[in-house]
């Protein structure tokens, strides 16, 4: 097995009794241990409490959590007055309406100002499912990476969310961390490192020499694992590298795998303009030119189905990750 | 601290010289908005030169009081009125919303201190105040010894964002925060009540739990004696709609939402408008004037 031993992931990984579990439960649970390290953390939510799994911090630290009714630029906008006065504030909503619909209170209040406001947006991507093309957001990872001074998280699992909460706790700077909806599997363990603006190889074949490289971030990472295995299937050697943090970039380990590979696909539940694979290729245009296969939303909306249905339809499973790996190394 | 005569006559002096100071700078800058930053010249000093418990040498003094200025375009007045406040050199005000400037044309936090917030786009500035008092609160409770100020135009309530915080304020009963809104009926297009009429204004704050008074912006113990009472209301925020002349101090300018978003630009424009701040309104004779 090809799996990265230094990651220390679910020893379960590909087995059948592999876990799946709630990115937003997570969250939830980050925020708890982030609230009892440090006073100065404080929660809002814009009428989503239980859904977000805010509740349990609600209850431990009431005088510290405002509820907000639905109301997304109030949401950001007292966050920021929050931060002003030393507070370290996380501010709950879905994903379409904050950073949707408040993203001008973010740009001004937020980043302008420099506060450290911890933006959580939740249903990200087609798999939010029967909710429809309303509730999928798949525009955040781009209108956040376009701020100054903004940092972009997307865990893969609900473990990993967990240490993005607390880390982002920790970081200073606005910071916004994006969660899907669904349970989804669990890749990595409470031992496996995380930091945030680093990049981690979580899959490498065991040649000297590889064929390709796959960047995945959220919880499509397995999805791109799954790919790496059936590539692996047809003589390919593989890396496939988490990319948790999409901004700040981790450049140097981006450039790396460019230069070890010579061919990358990159993959998100997000559309494709804009997102991670497009600050990917910012990078290697630049530094290390090598083809880049995405996969990703094609400047469509989503519709209402089942996470696996709608996942199929805009070609973002395995099968689509290892046809486009296929592509991309024929025009090496 | 009582409001005394004397005290009534150094700050209508101070006033002036700092309508002085913002057009001068404004002709100098040769964009920004004249109408709003002359109107809430006499608020501006008041505040500075009276109430705000602040330190102009440690703008960063954590028990300081907060202001927001939610309608960041009026900073040419504020910035004149930090100037004469001794947070900078008055002579630094000819350099606004010039390259490399601290006076950058919208107010930017990390250009300037004495700034709390940077602003400019409209509405925000109320939902930043009530997150400031709740962080307060949290804190220290409701005995906290801070007031948090929040300067507002009347055209920008036709923002969403700010009845959200209005909301809010209201059902955290947060009785320190104290709201001015310059009512000077003009925005860009035109007057207020034909643009997206406002009143009646009082029933709307009230509707949202606040308490509500209406003022001359301009006469001091109107300013002073509604300030007392907004920081004596027990549970709830409060309102203080001040009603003021856009452009005051320049005759010829006032009232005309023509001079909302520009400053003097014409020659005859400039002299008029130089004319009228330097001689205090009119009120003592221009050094230029003959004695016919």
């Amino acid at each position: 097995m090809s799996i990265n031993p230094d990651q220390k992931l679910n020893h379960k990984l590909f087995d059948k009794t592999m876990e799946v579990a709630s990115m937003r439960r997570g969250f939830g649970d980050g925020l708890v241990q982030a609230g009892a390290a440090d006073k100065n953390v404080v929660a809002l939510c814009a009428d989503l409490t239980e859904s977000l799994h805010m509740q349990d911090f609600k209850t431990k630290y009431a005088n510290r959590f405002i509820e907000i009714g639905v109301a997304e630029q109030n949401l950001v906008t007292v966050a920021s007055g929050m931060a002003a006065m030393g507070k370290i504030p996380f501010a709950g909503s879905y994903a379409v309406f904050s950073p949707g619909r408040n993203w001008e209170q973010i740009r001004t209040t937020i980043c302008l100002n420099n506060v450290p406001v911890k933006i959580v947006g939740s249903h990200v991507g087609v798999s939010v499912g029967p909710d429809g093309a309303s509730h999928q957001a798949l525009e955040d990872i781009a209108i956040m990476r376009a701020l100054p001074n903004m940092v972009v998280l997307s865990p893969c699992d609900s473990i990993e969310a967990r240490k993005a909460t607390i880390a982002a706790a920790k970081n200073g700077k606005p910071t916004y961390i994006r969660l899907t909806r669904d349970k989804t599997p669990v890749i990595t363990s409470d031992h496996t490192p995380f930091e945030i603006g680093k990049a981690a190889i979580v899959f490498k074949s065991a040649q000297s020499k590889f064929d390709i490289g796959i960047i995945a971030t959220g919880h499509l990472l397995y999805r791109a694992m799954l790919a790496a295995k059936l590539l692996e299937k047809d003589g390919k050697s593989v890396i496939v590298m988490n990319l948790a943090t999409i901004k700040p970039l981790d450049e140097h380990a981006i450039i790396r795998l460019a230069q070890e590979t010579g061919a990358i696909v990159t993959v998100e539940e997000h559309q494709i303009t804009g997102g991670m694979g497009s600050a990917v290729a910012e990078c290697l245009v630049k530094n290390y030119a090598v083809p880049i296969e995405f996969i990703g939303v094609k400047d469509q909306f989503g519709q209402s189905g089942t996470s696996e249905e709608l996942l199929a339809h805009y070609g973002m499973t395995e099968k689509d990750i290892y046809a486009a790996a296929h592509k991309v190394m024929l025009r090496k | 601290m009582a409001l005394t005569d004397d005290k009534i006559a150094q700050l209508t002096k101070k006033a002036a010289e700092i309508r002085r100071s913002t057009i001068e700078s404004l002709i100098e800058a040769k964009s920004g908005h004249t109408a709003g930053s002359l109107g809430m010249a006499d608020i501006f000093t008041y505040l500075y030169f009276h109430k705000l418990k602040h330190d102009p040498k440690n703008p960063s003094w954590s028990y300081r009081d907060r202001l927001v200025l939610s309608n960041g375009h009026i900073c040419p007045g504020l910035y004149a009125t930090l100037a004469h406040a001794g947070y900078f050199p008055v002579s630094e005000l000819k350099t606004l919303r010039k390259f490399g400037s601290h006076l950058q044309g919208h107010p930017h936090r990390e250009y300037l201190k004495g700034l709390e917030t940077s602003s400019g786009p409209l509405g925000s500035g109320l939902s930043q105040t009530v997150g400031m008092a709740l962080a307060d609160r949290i804190d220290n409770g409701k005995s906290s010894g801070k007031q948090f100020y929040c300067l507002m135009s009347d055209g920008e309530l036709n923002e969403g964002n700010t009845w959200e915080g209005a909301m809010l304020a209201g059902k955290e009963r947060l009785q320190n925060i104290t709201a001015i809104i310059d009512r000077n009926n003009i925005q860009i297009d035109g007057f207020t009540e034909d643009i997206m009429p406002l009143n009646p204004l009082v029933d709307k704050w009230r509707a949202w739990n606040w308490h509500v008074q209406e003022i001359n912006g301009h006469d001091f113990r109107d300013i002073d004696r509604a300030i007392e009472e907004a920081q004596s209301v027990f549970d709830k925020p409060s309102v203080i709609i001040a009603y003021t002349i856009p452009s005051k101090g320049i005759p010829d300018f006032e009232r005309k939402f023509e001079w909302h978003g520009k400053p003097p630009g014409t020659p005859e424009e400039i002299e008029i408008a130089l004319k009228a701040v330097r001689t205090w309104g009119g009120r003592v004779k221009s050094p230029n004037d003959s004695d016919k």
